[in-house]
């Protein structure tokens, strides 16, 4: 992966000034490089990484098993492509195995994610099936720990 | 006996004429103060891999908690025998060229006491690792100090140990890339060094454990140039690439009949290094590739953010290649470097270690350690731009 992508992914607020500094490059090219990748829409957006747990802690997620009946021309894209568009859909996947998507579903309540399921996905034509699993807790998520780590442990000033 | 002062000169001469190092000293300031910025540590701010640490609990539960061979584990010699042929370009038979040892410090002592007779000198280059002089005479060497400069980027050249060698003159002494200035030396410079090693008939013992991380040359091991590997005390250890320095754990690759003499030393003092860090060494070595990139390449822009840094404030620093320290030129400001440090760690909460920790020749120099993250790098550089602006230059 190219470095400057490394360095965005780690920390997307980190200026280009200091990317630059780090890469040893002009500025000028990694803003020239920052706009090319998002023209090319290598980078999709930009997003904080959050502890949902502490923002709101009734918040419910689930993860969602589905198995669809792919359509002729358009496979699995159709169908999961339709399926994306509900915003309630946080992310979807074509996964191998004993099911074809998954899902991971937001909703303020239980009774939220229940409804969508019942009422939104599994009446749509082409799915087949569904099993839900609710998350009890987050450990990780996008690499990152959501629990606090030990503070450095070094000593200050070593040979 | 009547107090501490007939105590102390019960002690031995050589033990008690030594100083504590420089650094031990830095450190106990310090520790007194509350929200410094360190710059000044220097071991790797990365987590060891938890791969490596996930297996060492393993290694705990499955009671990997005895005596090893005193050489160390026949398994984790082979597996450091193919690893060293690979990177530094020197075979070794893990059968009796190799030793595990208790860090490179270790290997080290172990070395120096096999090979000196009292009198025997030692060159080495400064500024060096703080413990460098320490041990050579405590193994009762004479060391000969070589000043590497920066105007060729603290290389060492043949002229400079010509200067300083002499008909009693045993060892050579070799740490690159270097701490603390972050130097490292190209095939030619080696070529040098190696002949010179060979005309004089020198053991040269090279300390390499920064050797994975270089950042704009691969390393070059003076071991495998020919020759060299029968005349060589090459050592390393797993405390920088793999950040594993609690771990105490290093290593001797060496001709037999060295590494014999060293073990027998080892032997009797030491017995065998930690079962537990020897199975996380192994563990290492399986899979070292991605964790060591990962890291270097991070350093590498550590690296390039502080260059840029200093040039920006007007503090003249020779590029370093690699390690993972920078060691700036503060002489303009008219400063002693230690007290350039302490006023630096008073006015603004940075800690740097003074050059002159690292030997003489280190004066008018402070060594930054860049093992810590970008955000602390960034607020140092800013708080070190604030206070050089203040100083008058000289």
């Amino acid at each position: 992966m190219d470095e400057l992508l490394k360095i965005l992914q780690n920390n997307a607020l980190e200026l280009p000034d200091n990317i630059a500094r780090m890469l040893n490059i002009p500025v000028a090219e990694v803003q020239k490089k920052i706009a090319a990748y998002e023209a090319q829409g290598v980078i999709r957006g930009y997003q904080a990484i959050l502890n949902e747990e502490q923002v709101d802690p009734e918040k419910v997620t689930a993860v969602i098993e589905v198995k669809v009946t792919p359509q002729r021309e358009g496979g699995f894209d159709t169908i999961a492509q339709r399926i994306s568009r509900f915003p309630e859909v946080r992310s979807a996947y074509l996964m191998s195995g004993t099911y074809d998507l998954l899902l991971f579903v937001e909703g303020r309540s239980l009774r939220e994610v229940a409804s969508f399921v019942s009422e939104r996905l599994s009446p749509l034509e082409g799915v087949l099936s569904t099993s839900t699993h609710f998350m009890l807790k987050t450990y990780k998520r996008f690499g990152v720990l959501m629990h606090k780590e030990s503070t450095d442990e070094r000593l200050s000033v070593s040979p | 006996m009547n107090g501490s002062a007939s105590l102390r000169n019960r002690l031995n001469t050589v033990v008690r004429d030594i100083p504590r190092s420089g650094i031990r000293d830095f450190f106990d300031i310090v520790t007194t103060m509350k929200d410094v910025i360190s710059l000044g540590i220097g071991e790797p701010d990365f987590d060891t891999p938890w791969h490596v640490r996930e297996s060492t609990v393993f290694a705990l539960e499955r009671g990997a908690t005895h005596y090893t061979s005193n050489l160390g584990y026949l398994e984790l010699r082979r597996a450091l025998s193919t690893y060293v042929a690979k990177n530094f370009g020197a075979e070794y038979n893990p059968e009796d060229q190799i030793l595990i040892t208790v860090g490179v410090s270790e290997a080290l002592d172990l070395a120096l006491r096999a090979l000196l007779n009292p009198g025997d000198e030692v060159l080495y280059h400064e500024p060096c690792y703080v413990s460098y002089r320490a041990t050579i005479l405590f193994a009762n060497g004479v060391p000969l100090a070589v000043e590497t400069r920066p105007h060729n980027g603290f290389r060492l050249t043949r002229a400079m140990l010509e200067a300083k060698v002499t008909p009693r003159t045993k060892v050579l002494m070799l740490n690159f890339p270097n701490n603390p200035t972050g130097a490292i030396m190209s095939r030619a410079d080696l070529e040098n060094i190696a002949a010179f090693a060979v005309e004089r008939d020198l053991i040269v013992i090279t300390d390499e454990i920064y050797g994975e991380l270089t950042y704009d040359a691969p390393h070059q091991s003076i071991v495998s140039l020919p020759g060299l590997r029968e005349r060589t005390i090459f050592l390393h250890g797993f405390s920088k690439a793999w950040a594993m320095t609690g771990f105490r754990l290093g290593y001797a690759c060496g001709p037999a009949e060295l590494i014999e003499a060293m073990m027998k030393i080892h032997q009797y003092t030491m017995l065998c290094a930690s079962s537990l860090s020897q199975k996380a060494a192994l563990e290492a070595l399986i899979r070292p590739e991605q964790d060591v990139t990962e890291m270097v390449n991070e350093y590498r822009r550590r690296r390039n953010f502080l260059a840029t840094a200093f040039a920006d404030m007007g503090v003249e620093c020779h590029r370093p290649l690699g390690a993972f320290y920078a060691f700036p030129s503060v002489a303009k400001f008219g400063l002693p470097a230690k007290e350039f440090a302490l006023r630096l760690l008073a006015d603004e909460k940075v800690a740097v270690v003074p050059g002159t920790a690292f030997g003489e020749c280190g004066e008018g120099f402070v060594r930054c350690a860049y093992a810590t993250n970008m955000d602390n790098i960034k607020e140092a550089m800013k708080r070190l731009k604030r206070f050089t602006a203040k100083l008058p230059v000289r």
